[in-house]
């Protein structure tokens, strides 16, 4: 018994620590941020990483979700004669929720695991111990790039899949189920309203800092190995994916 | 110039450094040997501040790195420079552009004054025409002189190497050491090098240390080490074949 309990204080005073070392990574990453020499070219490489070369799966996985979200909803509204309200499902559902957590799941899957394998490798073959001795801080070289990239990257693919996703359920609801394309438009503009807009890119903002935070994190501290590696890469994807959805739940429920 | 004043080191519960006393002569070059496993590296990552020891200090000139951080270490960095086991070579970036990175991200240097420097290092290394190649495209020992191009460029007063030749067959390990000796020569900067490779390397050091259950069991010039009468490192030594006295390379 008293072995179980000893076991499980380590276990927990280890997450303690963990929990402390990852605060202590993102403040000096940050402090790191806003002192010279500025990395303007680092960010701009990095920001067309996690935004740019996400686009697609983005656009792909923003689309089907409208026309998925479009065929539920239409069956479910028919039921109470309120095919017309379509739109502002299909809407409210996008900006409010699907937008964000999706959005920040693809990039999570593509560009923060891939964020991981970088860093983690460049770990094992002392890459990174090569910036120290340059005299280089890795956090403001590798790091903060990154966090930055995620923070003002994320929230414009949101964008994009959310204009995506509407037009999606645009097409199945419209063209496909006979809904009227006058009465979807104008119930997604009566729907949506501005609180709608910025919860949905405050949202959007906390996950992205959540991805490119926890994927270098686990990256940087990788243990000196292939396995180490993969479960740290798998670890990075996973505690994101977590993370994001408890926040999703925790700002819905202020925000409302 | 470096001076390693009673350093303990523990990692993983294992005692690696257990009062380690070496001073580096200023200028020369000075091997370290020892078992595998003994902390040979872990001793070299102490003396750049890549670790920090539990107990002991580590003096360069006449600042005390083991307990400095942020600015005060990076000052301290900027006399060294390193290659490491691996080279540990940006892999997204060119060979050019590897040389070139402490160039352009210390000194902020731009234009073609860049390329002239770059191309002269990767001359005196002997891969000149190879800056456009990645690191991946390269063999172990042009990854090696690639890495000893970038640790020059920046025309450091101290050069830490990393087991320069392990991995490489014995006439790339060979050539490696004659350019690093050659370097040596005609930059003057103080080299540490770890190393397994007995006996070549009585050949080209001007100082020996012996790393031995934690502590430097023996330091001395190439010639007098071989000369001990100590049973275990005479042993270890010999092991690698005919003890090359000194004469060759070094001079």
């Amino acid at each position: 018994m008293t072995n179980v309990i000893e076991q499980l204080g380590r276990w927990a005073v280890m997450r303690v620590h963990e929990m402390g070392r990852m605060v202590l990574f993102l403040m000096s990453a940050f402090a790191w941020l806003v002192r010279p020499p500025f990395r303007f070219h680092q960010i701009m490489k990095q920001l067309h990483f996690v935004g740019y070369r996400s686009t697609f799966v983005v656009v792909l996985t923003a689309g089907f979700t409208g026309m998925v979200l479009a065929l539920q909803g239409y069956y479910s509204l028919r039921k109470f004669g309120s095919e017309g309200l379509l739109g502002s499902a299909v809407a409210l559902s996008m900006i409010r929720e699907l937008g964000p957590v999706l959005a920040a799941l693809m990039v999570t899957a593509r560009a923060g695991s891939a964020m991981t394998a970088e860093i983690g490798i460049m770990r094992i073959t002392e890459q990174i111990d090569a910036l120290d001795t340059m005299a280089i801080n890795p956090r403001q070289y590798l790091i903060a790039p990154k966090l930055v990239a995620g923070v003002l990257g994320v929230p414009l693919l949101v964008a994009i899949f959310d204009v995506v996703g509407i037009y999606g359920g645009s097409l199945v609801g419209v063209d496909l189920l006979g809904v009227s394309e006058g009465a979807y438009w104008s119930s997604v503009a009566s729907a949506v309203e501005w609180k709608d807009v910025y919860g949905g890119i405050l949202k959007s903002i906390t996950f992205g800092l959540i991805v490119s935070w926890i994927c270098c994190y686990k990256g940087f501290y990788t243990r000196q190995s292939a396995e180490g590696l993969g479960s740290a890469t798998t670890e990075a994807v996973v505690l994101s994916s977590v993370l994001i959805l408890v926040g999703d739940y925790i700002l819905t429920s202020l925000l409302l | 110039m470096i001076k390693l004043v009673g350093l303990e080191k523990t990692l993983g519960g294992q005692p690696v450094l257990q009062g380690v006393d070496l001073s580096i002569p200023v200028g020369k070059l000075t091997t370290i040997i020892g078992g595998s496993g003994s902390g040979k590296s872990v001793l070299l990552k102490h003396m750049i501040g890549l670790m920090q020891p539990d107990r002991g200090e580590v003096w360069v000139g006449n600042v005390e790195i083991s307990r400095l951080s942020g600015t005060p270490l990076n000052d301290v960095r900027k006399q060294f420079a390193m290659l490491f086991q691996g080279a540990a070579l940006f892999d997204s970036l060119s060979v050019f552009e590897n040389v070139a990175f402490p160039l352009r991200e210390k000194l902020r240097m731009k234009g073609p004054e860049v390329g002239r420097r770059v191309e002269e290092k990767l001359k005196e290394v002997g891969l000149t025409g190879m800056g456009h190649k990645f690191p991946a495209e390269l063999s172990g020992g042009m990854r090696k002189r690639a890495g000893l191009a970038r640790a020059l460029v920046m025309e450091p007063e101290i050069i830490l190497f990393d087991e320069p030749t392990t991995g490489l067959d014995p006439l790339m390990a060979k050539s490696i050491h004659d350019l690093i000796v050659t370097m040596h020569r005609r930059f003057g900067f103080t080299a540490v090098m770890v190393s397994h490779e007995i006996p070549e390397i009585f050949g080209i050091s001007d100082y020996v240390a012996m790393l031995r259950k934690g502590k430097i069991a023996l330091m001395a010039t190439s010639a007098e080490f071989q000369r001990t009468t100590d049973p275990e490192i005479q042993e270890f030594i010999s092991v690698g074949g005919t003890v090359a006295l000194p004469g060759s390379l070094a001079g």
